[in-house]
This record gives structure tokens, sequence and C-alpha cells, in this order.
């Protein structure tokens, strides 16, 4: 059930353009260690930039 | 054997509801048929159809890394689920388009538009998106633009780039005219359409500085204050100062529009147009999920006829005949050019495993074609009577009950004066005369679906409101994103010629690009409101063709790849539905160019003005000799775009037969897919 939650959760904010925070630490913990991540506020911040600020901001008709 | 039998029985089950679909005449036909005809259809295509492209076509490969496994970033590239994958294409890619075509189709009758939905998705749009997306993933997740240009050359590339700019001109003229139509002179849909703006950016403040990254949060306390509007709408429009203070005409809302567009696509991202595109997003769901739970709970019976008079031609809600109008009429929900940009857009950057790209390319789009068959449905269970009234221009019916009763019954879909008033009483609005485009119209049928369900008859004008602002909120979105987008678009083609243009640090650029791309909407939203035959009628069908073009496009793409990788004799899956579209869209432009009924063909259409002009005569709609010269100014535009749509095509068309030819004398493959060694994951 949670699981299922979980799955909803991340679907709804991955149709806005926000994708998954923990895979991203995840990510960043795997290869590039030595770098610091970005905190979740930053990483919010940064995904909304990169989806509205005009390159991908394709929207159907 | 036996894992194919569910699958016959569903084709079965499906054969019988199109058949039951297809012949009954006199009694009224269940809606639910359509429904089972499509789901079935779309379940048999999805199992046989798209597992057949991917296994022979493409030869998916489930071991080869995806751009989101070898450049993982854990930002634009990430692997990911592929339901939740396919919610974020879905949501991507279905927009007003599939709403407005098949209710804007209803008038040759509800079976002409189910049956062009159906193997139109099938066997093109379905198509065309998968193929894209395969490709794309196959190059890094690169854009349709580059795409053209790596495996068609520079030229072909900087074509379809111009072209799709263009295109999204008038996607966002479209649009804008859409929402024009439905909030002219409706104090209360204005008002809640306007509430959005401050909401939207109370719930930016909110996500960027109290509970920073709170999206689903944010959203419930939107739509909180999203309802209230609705509410209160009704007060503020019966209030004798708030209601004619929200009361706009429509030249004075395609200002208003125009202000907004060059505001808002330069305001930051965070304050107005993400809250909003949240807001947008997850009502649009939220309301698809809901018609189509609402139309199975009601079964509603269809009561438009399954074909009407109009299938030759003369039809009020726009001109021409059955071929080719109705295949570029509906184009989003049966084939729509413009996913090629979103199948290379973000998703190819998002997929898992290349296993995956049937269910996001070809699944996603039948999702957004079951849309459509819900959008025709509704627009074919209310009476015919108010369908025509609802739809017909001024020019044809009148502006009052007693002259579009007897004009609409006069075309043989009998209405009486009262029901028009009743109706119109009903969704809480002044009147529903010609109200073109599309959204109120289905706001109707969605006001008579939800109110069955919820709330029963004293519901309706509070369900047609919120059916009136869910179209409203995500063009308006759109029509901000896309300006931005088409910006970026104006900038990378300017730059071709003066490089300078494509520095990001100087401001300068960025608003004269801004400015170009306004002003190019607001040109054809200004000339769709001024039209006196409604608009819809003049741009809606050039909206098609561009759209149906981009679609053509993206398809020869698709055929040259697969020439190049020496697929050869399974290129028949995209030459078949280019060749459909190509027919389709070069009659359809040849026809808006050169037909000689007026009514069709823009250049016939100005030279009947201009002849009457030369003779000192004011035609009707005209009023007078400057209108008569606008008219004529605003029919060679129009004309010189549909040409302009043409070149751009037949261009294509040149470099797709070249690379073919050119690849088919050479015997090794020479797509250039980027191999996965290439790029070392970061």
């Amino acid at each position: 059930m949670s699981g299922l939650f979980d799955t909803l959760r991340r679907t709804a904010r991955l149709m806005v353009g926000m994708p998954d925070y923990d895979a991203y630490l995840r990510h960043m913990a795997a290869h590039h260690p030595d770098q610091p991540a970005m905190n979740r506020t930053q990483f919010f911040r940064d995904r909304q930039e990169a989806r509205y600020g005009g390159k991908n901001g394709g929207r159907c008709c | 054997m036996t894992r194919h039998i569910p699958w016959i029985l569903t084709a079965i089950i499906g054969a019988i509801a199109l058949t039951v679909v297809a012949v009954s005449r006199g009694e009224a036909v269940n809606a639910l048929w359509i429904v089972v005809a499509a789901a079935s259809c779309f379940l048999v295509a999805y199992r046989y159809y798209a597992l057949y492209i991917a296994r022979h076509v493409m030869r998916l490969d489930p071991s080869r890394p995806t751009p989101a496994i070898r450049r993982a970033d854990g930002l634009d590239y990430v692997a990911t689920d592929r339901t939740v994958l396919f919610g974020h294409h879905f949501a991507a890619i279905a927009g007003a388009g599939p709403l407005v075509g098949p209710v804007l189709a209803a008038q040759m009758g509800y079976l002409p538009g189910t049956l062009w939905i159906i193997f139109g998705v099938v066997l093109a749009g379905a198509v065309q998106d998968f193929i894209v997306l395969f490709i794309s993933m196959r190059r890094d997740g690169k854009s349709l633009g580059e795409l053209i240009r790596m495996e068609m050359g520079q030229v072909a590339g900087t074509i379809a780039l111009f072209g799709a700019f263009m295109i999204m001109v008038i996607i966002l003229a479209v649009l804008a005219l859409i929402v024009v139509k439905a909030l002219a002179e409706s104090p209360w849909g204005m008002f809640t359409v306007a509430a959005t703006v401050p909401l939207a950016m109370a719930m930016g403040v909110y996500t960027r500085w109290i509970r920073p990254g709170r999206i689903g949060e944010v959203s419930i306390l939107g739509l909180i204050g999203l309802l209230a509007a609705i509410v209160y709408g009704q007060a503020i429009a019966q209030s004798p100062v708030w209601g004619p203070a929200f009361t706009f005409t429509p030249v004075q809302l395609c200002w208003i529009l125009i202000g907004y567009g060059s505001v808002a696509s330069v305001l930051p991202v965070w304050l107005l147009l993400a809250p909003r595109d949240y807001l947008s997003t997850f009502l649009k769901i939220g309301a698809i999920a809901a018609l189509a739970i609402g139309i199975v709970i009601m079964a509603p019976p269809l009561r438009m006829h399954a074909v009407t008079q109009f299938v030759g031609g003369n039809g009020p809600v726009w001109s021409g005949g059955l071929f080719p109008f109705l295949f570029i009429t509906i184009a989003c929900g049966a084939v729509s050019g413009f996913h090629a940009l979103i199948s290379s857009g973000t998703t190819p950057k998002l997929i898992a495993s290349e296993a995956h790209a049937p269910m996001i390319g070809y699944g996603a789009m039948l999702m957004e074609a079951f849309v459509a068959i819900m959008a025709l449905v509704g627009a074919s269970i209310l009476d015919p009577g108010i369908y025509f009234t609802m739809n017909s221009p001024a020019a044809l019916i009148g502006t009052d009950a007693a002259s579009a009763s007897a004009a609409v019954t006069a075309m043989g879909f009998p209405i009486s004066p009262d029901l028009i008033t009743q109706t119109a009483k009903d969704v809480g609005e002044h009147t529903i005369i010609s109200r073109a485009g599309g959204a109120p119209t289905l706001a109707v049928a969605m006001a008579e679906i939800f109110s069955h369900v919820v709330g029963g008859p004293a519901m309706k004008a509070f369900w047609y409101h919120f059916a009136i602002l869910f179209e409203a909120l995500f063009i308006l979105t759109a029509v901000d994103a896309g300006t931005r987008a088409g910006r970026f678009m104006l900038q990378d083609l300017i730059a071709l010629a003066v490089p300078s243009f494509k520095e990001m640090k100087s401001h300068v650029p960025g608003v004269i690009a801004t400015a170009l791309c306004v002003a190019a909407w607001g040109f054809f939203l200004y000339q769709g409101v001024t039209d006196p035959l409604g608009g819809v009628n003049t741009l809606w069908p050039v909206f098609g063709i561009s759209n149906q073009m981009l679609a053509a496009i993206a398809l020869m793409l698709g055929t040259a790849v697969l020439f190049r990788m020496k697929q050869d004799k399974f290129a028949w899956v995209t030459l078949l539905p280019t060749a459909w579209l190509l027919i389709c869209t070069l009659s359809a432009g040849w026809l808006k160019l050169f037909s000689a009924d007026p009514k069709v063909g823009f250049l016939a259409h100005a030279a009947k003005f201009s002849a009457a002009a030369d003779a000192d005569e004011v035609l009707s709609p005209a009023k007078s000799m400057a209108e008569m010269q606008r008219i004529i100014f605003n029919d060679r535009i129009d004309a010189a775009l549909v040409a302009l749509f043409l070149a751009v095509v037949l261009s294509i068309l040149f470099f797709t037969v070249k690379t073919c030819l050119a690849a088919r004398r050479i015997a090794a493959p020479t797509a250039r897919e980027i191999p996965a060694q290439l790029v070392p994951a970061e």
C-alpha cells in the first residue's frame, strides 16, 4: 500500500518535472562522493529552473 | 496459443462494438459502445502492433544502456520507473488539442471522428511518438531539430526548426483564441481564471520560501482556493459592481491575453508559471479521470447523428468536406506532430530500458486518443440543436435565442428558443449562442455528466465553470511556457544569421525575441478574434495543417532512419502514415490556397472581397472599407502561411527521398546512433 502511494507521489512529482531527490542523492553518493550534493531546497530550485526556464518549455496543444 | 485467447476475445468485443457504432441508425446508440470499441482496439493494437514494431522494426534491445543509464546525473538523465515515466510523458503530451478537435469534428456526426481517432492513432499517431522516442533514445535524447540535422543534414534541420517555430506560433494563437471564446462576456469564468493569477503567485511564494519543494501540499491549498473562486465567482458575476468589471468583449480579452503573455513569460518561473503548472497538470489529470468515470456511470445515449449532412462540406462550424478536412480538424488525439518535440525532449533522457519504449511511446499516445474519444462522446451526447447553437458563427445564426433557434432548426436540428435560454441559465451564463472553440461545448457536456453523478441539476453551473477553468488554466500555462520556448527557438534561428543573438548574458536578445514571439501569435489571435466568422473557422484548419505537417516530418525522419538502419523492408510502418498525412495536408493546404469556394480558399476569399472593394462595395460581415481591407490582408497572410508550411513539408520530403536513396546505395547501415561506449557516465 505504501509502495503504491509512493509510486503515485513520484508520478505526480515527475509530471511537473520534479525528479526523485533520493535517487539524486544515491547517484551523488555512488559516483561523486567527493562533491557536495545540493540540499533539498537547492535541488527543487534547480529542477524548477530547468523545467520552466524555456529550453524544455515545450508543452503540448 | 492459449496466451492469445484473451486478446482474440478482446478483438471480437472490439469488432462487435465498432459494428454497433457504425451500422446503428435511427435509434440512439449508447456512448459506451464507442468507449468499448476504442478500448478494445487500443489494447489489441498495443499487444500486437506495438510489439511487432519493437521487435522487428526497431529491434529494441533491453540490454543496451539508455541515455538515462550511460549519462546518469541524477538530474536530467535519471533511470525512471516505467509507470512513473508513463505519467510524466502522458501529462506532457495531453493538452487542449485532444479535447477541442473532436468537439469541432462532431459537426459531421460522431462516426467519422470515432473511426479516424481509432485508426489514426493505431497506425499513425502512436507510431510517430514511438519512433521519435526510439530515435532520440538511441541518440542521447537529442531534440527533433538535432535529430533531423544528424540524419538528413544541416539544411533539413534548420528548415524543420523554422517550421516548428511557426507551428508554435499558430498553436499559441489558437489556444489563446479558445480562451477568449470561453471567457468573453462571462464574468463568472473570467473572475475564476483571473483569480488563478494571485493564487498561483501565493503558491509560488509558499514553495519558494515558506515550505520549499512541498508540491503536494501547495497544490492542495491551491485547489481549495480554486474551488472557492468558482463558488464565489457566481456572486461576483451577479454583483452590480463586480459583474460588469469582469465582463469583457473578445477584443478586450485579446489585448489582456497579449499583455499577459508578454509579462508572464518574463517573470521568474517560480512565481507564476511553475505553481500554475502544478495546478493545471493535476487538475487536468483529475478531470480526465473524472470524465472517464462519469461517462461509464452515466452511460449516456448519443444524441448527435452518426453522420450529418455536413460531411460534404458547408458545415457551420468549419468549412470543407470530410476529406481532407476531418483529418486535419482532429489532429491531437489521432496524430499530433507536436508530440515529436515531447518524445525527443525529457522522456528519452528518463527512460530506464529500451524495453519500456512501447509502453511510453505507443501506450501514452493511445491514452491520449482515449481522451479524444471522451471529448467526442461529450460533444455527441448533447442535443445536436444545442451543439450547433453553440458552435455556429453569429453571422449565420444571429445573436438572440429566437434567431438562433430558427436558423439551427432550419439546418435540420430542431431546437426551441426556450431550451437555448434555459441551457444558458442552467450553466450560469448570459448566452450560449456562438461560443465556438470547443471549450464551452465540452464544458456543457462535462457539466451534464458530472452533475448526473454529483450534485444534480443544481450543480450544473458549478461544474460548467469548473470545466472552463480547467481548460483555461492549462491553456494559459501553455501560452506562458510556449512563449518562453518560442523565444529560445527564435533566438537559435536568429543566431544562425547574427551569432551574437544567442548571447545569454545580455537581456536584449531575450527581450527582443520574446516581443517578436508575442507579436507573432498576438497577430493571429487578433485576426481570429475580429474574424466575423468566429476565427476558429480560419485558424483551426491552419493549426491542423501545421500540426499534421510536423507529424509528417517526424514520420519522414523515422522513414529515413529505418532506411539508414537497412530496415527498408519494414519501412512501410512509417511510410504508410507518412503517405496518408502528406495526402491529407497537401490537399488541405492546396484547397485552403486555391479552392474557388471563398468559404474554403483564402485567395478566393481575398479575391471576392477585393473585387467588391474595387467596386466600392462593402461586403458583409465587414462594415467599412477599412474592415474590407483588413479582411483582404488577413486572407493573404493566411495564404502565405499555408504556402510556407507546404514549402517546409515539401523540402523535408525532398531531403527524405534523397537520404533514403543514398542509404540504399550503401550496403552497410549508415544511421548515426550514438554508441554506448562513446559517452561515459558522469
